[in-house]
């Protein structure tokens, strides 16, 4: 066996993973099988629902078909392609300082985009057909087409790109994060087309979603790699190296630089739809601003996902990781229900509203099910357990010192 | 200079003078012209042909036969007879939100005479359909010849992008019956293919509101009613550039 010399052999490393999962406490294990449980909860549910027909158990309807599962699965892309974007600066781009957040960052964007994939197999009616007819039947017009076979594109790049990274090999994991970059912001922004590119819905008409769900992507990865890095070092009961302190506060700067560019987005977006209370966004930008969807939006879009985290990471400095977990840990509830919102108030607008019929004269409702939470929560079980399990089988993700 | 002074020198003939009906004409004309409709949803485009621009028509209805249909709006009664023949004839499940057209009501109150009025709707079989643009797997698509918008059951996949880019609600998923995407094909697999002229919709009405019809043909009472300019003629929601072909006119 020509190992190298400081390459471990198969035995020392299933012996070391034995090792620290021996040496875990009960609260990781705790917090394993209450992930492990959400996941298959969620995974029977979803099979049930999937078999006996949504209808019965989702409060999707015929003019709101996209609810609350829709918007888990864009946060999880959202989630996995920030997460590529904001460590490939340092692994990819070379930047020294970000070098540290690589490996974690790039499994924990393959966890969340495979949470993504688990929550929208829930969604979609039937979604073997599409591993079916997407390859026989593309429809090269359709975002959604380019989306599915994108992100198919970039998981299979981030996998290559993790396990160049286990193997210490430098270049050829650079060139998968490079390619995987590239798949990436293809296929995010192509999910973002998928709600931009629809005619006669205002609210999402246009060029602005592509690029705020990049800009996005950007602003929820550095909250996560924040979050799960400030974790990381909890479960494996480890005091953070100068360097990964370093590098969680330029995340942290990152941060909040991408913080205001939202911000400024979403004002801009308001007072586009404002501004000459344009028919097909006004009641929508009304109801959100002022009307009933009001208190949602400011609480936890702006105040827990935006304006909240800011000041917590503008005053933690990028040093005061308490701030910065509670920073992180709001601004993931907070950019979930962002998500949320997109999806929902996009669609609350009835088509026939300017007719001016009785059937259609209020906005729609929609507030999701038992099960369309239960399946919610699935998805972000699955993102635990895959991260807890990748803190003991990879080691708490350490980037060798060149 | 001349004609100032001839105008001028016009005996003023008052406005008594004029006859009911040529006042009425003249509305008509203003109507048929500046396509002024409650609503703003005209489509003056269409109600402004003439026959002289017969050779644009080709251009314009690229299918044959061009299938479509015309609402006569004021003469729905809301019997729902269309529903019903609807749903017999292509087997549409009896469960909420299920139905492939509709009548929707719409009042005015401050309208002098008949206060409400039905508008019924179904797909607008558009020109350039959005549904077809967004599906992943072409498993809805624009038959070549007749321009109808039909479902390739198989291919559906259940994502509902289209539902969400049509901009007329036409649009459910049938769980019951064909665990797809389920939409109004103008009856095409029940009755057109097979030789019959109307579709259940407009054969059940008996106020003859619903007009089926050939968009390509001249000689088509549905090319006729959409060729004048005595009455208005116009789509739903012009705005989302779908160029539907269902039409609606009244009066």
């Amino acid at each position: 066996m020509a190992h190298h010399h400081t390459t471990p052999t198969l035995n020392e490393l299933v012996s070391g993973v034995a090792d620290r999962l021996k040496t875990a406490g009960t609260g990781f294990y705790l917090m394993v099988f209450v992930s492990l449980c959400m996941v298959l909860v969620a995974t029977g549910l979803g099979l049930m629902t999937m078999f006996k027909g949504h209808e019965a158990y989702y409060n999707v309807y015929r003019e709101v078909p996209w609810g609350i599962l829709i918007a888990a699965y864009v946060f999880f892309v959202v989630t996995s392609t920030g997460l590529c974007l904001v460590s490939s600066i340092g692994h990819v781009f070379g930047v020294k300082d970000f070098m540290p957040i690589a490996k974690r960052s790039v499994f924990l964007s393959i966890a969340t985009i495979l949470s993504g994939f688990f929550v929208i197999a829930f969604e979609i009616k039937i979604p073997w057909k599409m591993a079916i007819y997407n390859v026989i039947s593309p429809n090269l017009t359709s975002n959604i087409w380019w989306m599915g076979t994108l992100y198919g594109i970039y998981l299979a790049f981030m996998f290559a790109e993790y396990i160049f990274l286990l193997l210490d090999k430098h270049r050829p994991a650079v060139i998968c994060g490079f390619s995987g970059s590239v798949a990436g912001i293809a296929a995010h922004s192509n999910l973002g087309a998928v709600f931009g590119l629809l005619m006669g819905r205002e609210y999402w008409q246009g060029p602005y979603m592509p690029i705020y769900f990049i800009a996005s992507a950007m602003m929820t990865g550095c909250a996560v790699i924040i979050l799960f890095h400030i974790l990381g070092h909890k479960v494996n009961n480890e005091q953070m190296t100068p360097d990964m302190q370093r590098a969680l506060e330029v995340t942290t700067k990152i941060g909040i630089l991408l913080i205001t560019v939202i911000l400024f987005f979403t004002t801009w977006k308001l007072i586009a739809g404002a501004a000459g209370q344009p028919g097909g966004a006004w009641p929508i930008v009304h109801s959100e601003v002022v009307g009933h969807h009001a208190f949602i939006f400011w609480f936890f879009e702006i105040l827990m996902g935006m304006a909240g985290p800011l000041v917590l990471f503008i005053l933690s400095k990028g040093r005061d990781m308490k701030l910065m977990l509670i920073a992180s840990v709001s601004m993931v509830i907070g950019i979930f229900v962002m998500r949320y919102n997109l999806v929902y108030l996009g669609q609350a607008l009835p088509v026939y509203y300017s007719l001016g019929v009785n059937e259609f004269k209020e906005m729609l409702n929609y507030f999701p099910s038992i099960y369309e939470w239960i399946i919610t929560a699935g998805g972000f079980g699955l993102t635990a357990l895959l991260f807890l399990i990748g803190e003991k089988v990879f080691d708490g993700h350490k980037v060798e010192e060149h | 200079m001349n004609t100032d002074k001839d105008f001028s020198s016009l005996k003023n003939e008052g406005l008594e003078n004029v006859s009911n009906q040529e006042r009425r004409d003249f509305l008509k004309m203003g109507l048929a012209i500046t396509g002024i409709f409650a609503g703003g949803t005209l489509f003056s485009a269409v109600s402004t042909f003439s026959r002289a621009h017969a050779s644009d028509f080709a251009k314009k209805y690229p299918y044959k036969p061009h299938y479509s249909m015309v609402m006569q709006q004021h003469r729905c009664i809301d019997c729902e007879r269309c529903m019903e023949a609807c749903a017999a004839t292509n087997n549409v499940p009896n469960r909420p939100g299920n139905y492939r057209t509709t009548i929707l009501e719409k009042e005015t109150p401050d309208a002098i005479g008949g206060k409400l009025e039905f508008i019924p709707v179904l797909c607008n079989q558009c020109n350039l359909p959005q549904c077809t643009r967004v599906c992943p797997t072409k498993a809805t698509y624009k038959d070549k010849t007749t321009g109808i918008v039909l479902m390739d059951t198989k291919k559906c996949i259940g994502c509902l992008t289209c539902q969400l880019g049509c901009p007329y609600n036409a649009r459910y998923f049938d769980e019951k019956n064909r665990h797809a995407v389920d939409k109004c094909n103008f009856c095409w697999d029940t009755r057109i293919s097979k030789g019959e002229k109307d579709t259940a919709c407009a054969q059940a009405c008996p106020a003859d509101v619903r007009i089926f019809g050939d968009l390509s043909n001249q000689e088509d009472r549905i090319f006729k009613i959409v060729h004048q300019i005595e009455r208005p003629v116009w789509v739903l929601r012009p705005e989302s550039g779908t160029r539907p072909n269902v039409f609606y006119t009244k009066g």
